[in-house]
């Protein structure tokens, strides 16, 4: 994993130093608050519903032990004891205090962190693959080109005032798993058909929120030494021309949309023309450099099959469930990624105790060579862990209310703070979440309804990313009322697809049962081995449409 | 008013003008579009440029030879179309001086010297509420960028290159 040197060490601590000045300047009056949001914002400090909100960088999802522990504690002096993981895979801090917030960002600089670039309209944390150098089907590890990009795109001179904010995810397996048609910019690592050689293919122009769109192919394959003069381009060509005149029409989603991705590309290659590369690209060296962190840790030749394990899950039916849901193929023979599900029955997606983040510290530590990741989907992996240990890390998971055994099913659950914490809510997803879990607790039902994602948003911002959720859930006010909206069909990955209107909404009570409804479609018409998704594709909206109907029309 | 370039305040020596007829002295600073459309641009006249953000970089590119000085409003400091603007005139080839103009705040000042600009001029409330202390401080917070083309011989890749020789 990447360790700061002493640039990247000064760089944060300088910038710590800065944003106390800024607070300074705002106490005195030099800065207006107008002024000054923006500059709190580009150090991840919200103002919230009942406090602040700290949201704490985990660039491309990395982690090490003695950063969770770290994080433990600022939850337990600075905090309330707990953190929220997100969607864009960074950690919440939901009670921060103002006088606090320098000490924190000392604190995490300590450990080789910082909020820098967590919001406002800049390039903000760069998501990568949870499984990045893991999994079976990679073509090259993703996480050097991202740390790449957290460099280059850190405090950028000329791209920190963007028309809205801009985000980046990179991947480097045959397998789509960071949303990436969702994002502002997508870097996916492809090898070229012809030479051989490994490039990059770019995408732009995906977004979520109010008008959802699919990104699309801005260059089919870049030659890698380029890549930081061709983000330059395309950065450019979108601080120049993105709209500034409406915030909700200023991602460059809509630049795209309304000027063609044509033209589009046509203004970002003249720009890449002009740029002056071999000033502007990365050098091989410090390429070198980078990915020497990654190297693959000295792992162990193992047989591909675990006696030990086999003769633990023939005893332990729970622990059987959690091999069977919550581990992923790894490439190398012998060992697998864990996801930790962070979706108990009755929890709230996403959050995780000052202990629970020791402990996993503690696992990543002893099993997993000292790694942690953050998934999109508000879970944690331990990349590398061995069949062997499995039983054990189980355990210890089990004491700490971590070992749910449902990852990709459908109590693994999405869902945005909602108006339990923020501002922007216009209902709450939290609660919903929870009766939902609690609706499908039963360990058998949920491994008869197999893979199927809810994904929860609490309002229109969509950062519980209900557009691509096979079932979508959106929380709206309506008359003084919370109402809850369906989408059908919904997914994040290669087969991207924007989840469709089901009907009217309907009110916070009636949300489980139009989900079993919805299920029971599913259950009752599927082909043998056919997901829900691959059913809802096959048979379209109609029969899941008349079933929620009959639901909306008794609520009216 | 504040005008400032990287040693500190500075006096403004240029008059400015809405169309170059009314020039009472050698250095008039007129919106570019008055330039463009004027015959005195081939007189001797020292000339400035003001540029809104949106005007395209080919149109004033033909004017350069001409000019002394370009100006770059920024409409508010959230507006940072002009640091790309400055950006494109330096990679284009201007080589006078660029002055970005606006509301800004001082911990945008070091952006600025980055992507191009020679100096600031702040006005009204923003200028009275941010004493030159506080643009120069700016300079020194952040000591070395990550990004190597932006003003500075010394970023961080450069510093990284450099040291890894030295071993």
């Amino acid at each position: 994993m990447y360790l700061y040197d002493e640039f990247d060490e000064r760089l944060v601590r300088e910038r710590v130093a800065q944003f106390a000045s800024q607070v300074e300047r705002r106490l005195s009056g030099a800065l207006t608050e107008d002024e000054f949001r923006p500059l709190r914002l580009k150090n991840g400090l919200y103002l919230q519903l009942h406090s602040y909100m700290l949201r704490v960088a985990i660039p491309y999802g990395a982690l090490n032990a003695r950063q969770l522990r770290q994080l433990g504690f600022i939850a337990d002096v600075h905090d309330r004891g707990y953190g929220h993981f997100t969607t864009r895979t960074n950690l919440q801090f939901h009670w921060a205090r103002l006088k606090d917030v320098p000490t924190v960002l000392g604190l995490l600089a300590d450990a080789g962190m910082h909020c820098i670039q967590t919001s406002g309209n800049c390039i903000r944390n760069v998501t990568a693959d949870p499984f990045a150098g893991v999994a079976f089907d990679e073509i090259e590890d993703p996480r050097p080109v991202a740390e790449l990009i957290r460099q280059w795109s850190s405090l950028h001179p000329e791209f920190e005032w963007l028309a809205r904010k801009f985000k980046i995810a990179v991947s480097g397996a045959a397998q789509d798993r960071t949303v990436m048609k969702s994002h502002d910019l997508g870097v996916r690592i492809v090898r070229d058909a012809a030479s051989g050689e490994i490039g990059y293919r770019i995408l732009v122009g995906g977004g979520l929120g109010r008008s959802p769109m699919e990104a699309q192919i801005l260059r089919d394959f870049l030659p890698r030494q380029d890549l930081l003069a061709y983000l330059e381009a395309a950065l450019r060509v979108y601080n120049l021309a993105g709209r500034r005149d409406n915030k909700w029409k200023a991602r460059i989603k809509f630049l795209v949309h309304d000027i063609g991705v044509e033209a589009f590309r046509a203004q970002v290659e003249d720009e890449f023309a002009r740029i002056d590369k071999a000033k502007t690209n990365a050098r091989p060296a410090e390429e070198a450099r980078i990915a020497a962190f990654f190297a693959a840790p000295p792992y162990e030749n193992l047989p591909g099959v675990s006696r030990k394990l086999e003769r633990s899950i023939a005893r332990d039916e729970e622990l059987a469930r959690f091999v069977e849901h919550n581990l992923t193929r790894h490439k190398r023979k012998g060992y697998a990624a864990l996801t930790i599900s962070l979706k108990p029955v009755g929890g709230i997606p996403g959050d995780i105790s000052s202990d629970q983040m020791r402990v996993v510290a503690d696992l990543a530590e002893q099993y997993s060579f000292d790694e942690a990741r953050v998934t999109y989907a508000q879970n944690l992996v331990l990349p590398h862990v061995r069949l062997g240990d499995v039983p054990h890390i189980f355990a210890r998971l089990k004491e700490q209310g971590l070992a749910s055994a449902n990852v990709g099913l459908i109590t693994d659950i999405v869902s945005c703070p909602g108006l339990d914490y923020c501002g922007l809510a216009t209902a709450r997803s939290i609660p919903i979440a929870q009766a939902l879990a609690q609706t499908f607790a039963d360990p058998a039902r949920q491994k008869d309804i197999g893979e199927l994602s809810i994904k929860i948003s609490g309002c229109i911002n969509a950062c519980g990313h209900h557009h691509v959720g096979a079932i979508g859930i959106l929380g709206l006010e309506k008359k003084g009322a919370e109402s809850y909206q369906f989408t059908l069909g919904g997914d994040p990955g290669d087969s991207y697809a924007l989840g469709e209107l089901l009907g009217p909404g309907l009110p916070a009570e009636k949300v489980p049962e139009a989900v079993e409804r919805l299920v029971a479609v599913y259950l009752a018409r599927r082909q043998p081995d056919e997901t829900f998704i691959e059913t809802t594709r096959r048979l379209g909206l109609a029969p899941f449409k008349t079933a929620f109907k009959e639901i909306a029309d008794a609520v009216a | 008013m504040l005008l400032l370039d990287r040693h500190g305040p500075k006096e403004d020596v240029w008059e400015r003008a809405e169309y170059l007829c009314q020039a009472e002295t050698n250095f008039v600073l007129a919106p570019f579009g008055a330039i463009a459309e004027s015959p005195l641009v081939d007189s001797e006249l020292r000339l400035g440029a003001l540029l809104e953000p949106d005007r395209a970089l080919d149109e004033v590119a033909s004017f350069f030879d001409r000019l002394d000085l370009i100006v770059i409003h920024f409409p508010s400091a959230a507006d940072g179309r002009g640091f790309s603007v400055a950006r494109q005139l330096r990679q284009a080839g201007f080589k006078g001086v660029l002055r970005a103009f606006g509301p800004l705040i001082s911990d945008q000042f070091p952006q600025a010297l980055a992507c191009g600009f020679d100096e600031v001029e702040i006005i009204g409330a923003s200028a009275a509420r941010q004493p030159v202390e506080h643009w120069m401080e700016a300079l020194k917070r952040i000591s070395f960028l990550y990004q190597r083309d932006y003003g500075a011989t010394d970023s961080i890749p450069e510093q990284r290159l450099a040291r890894a020789a030295h071993v």
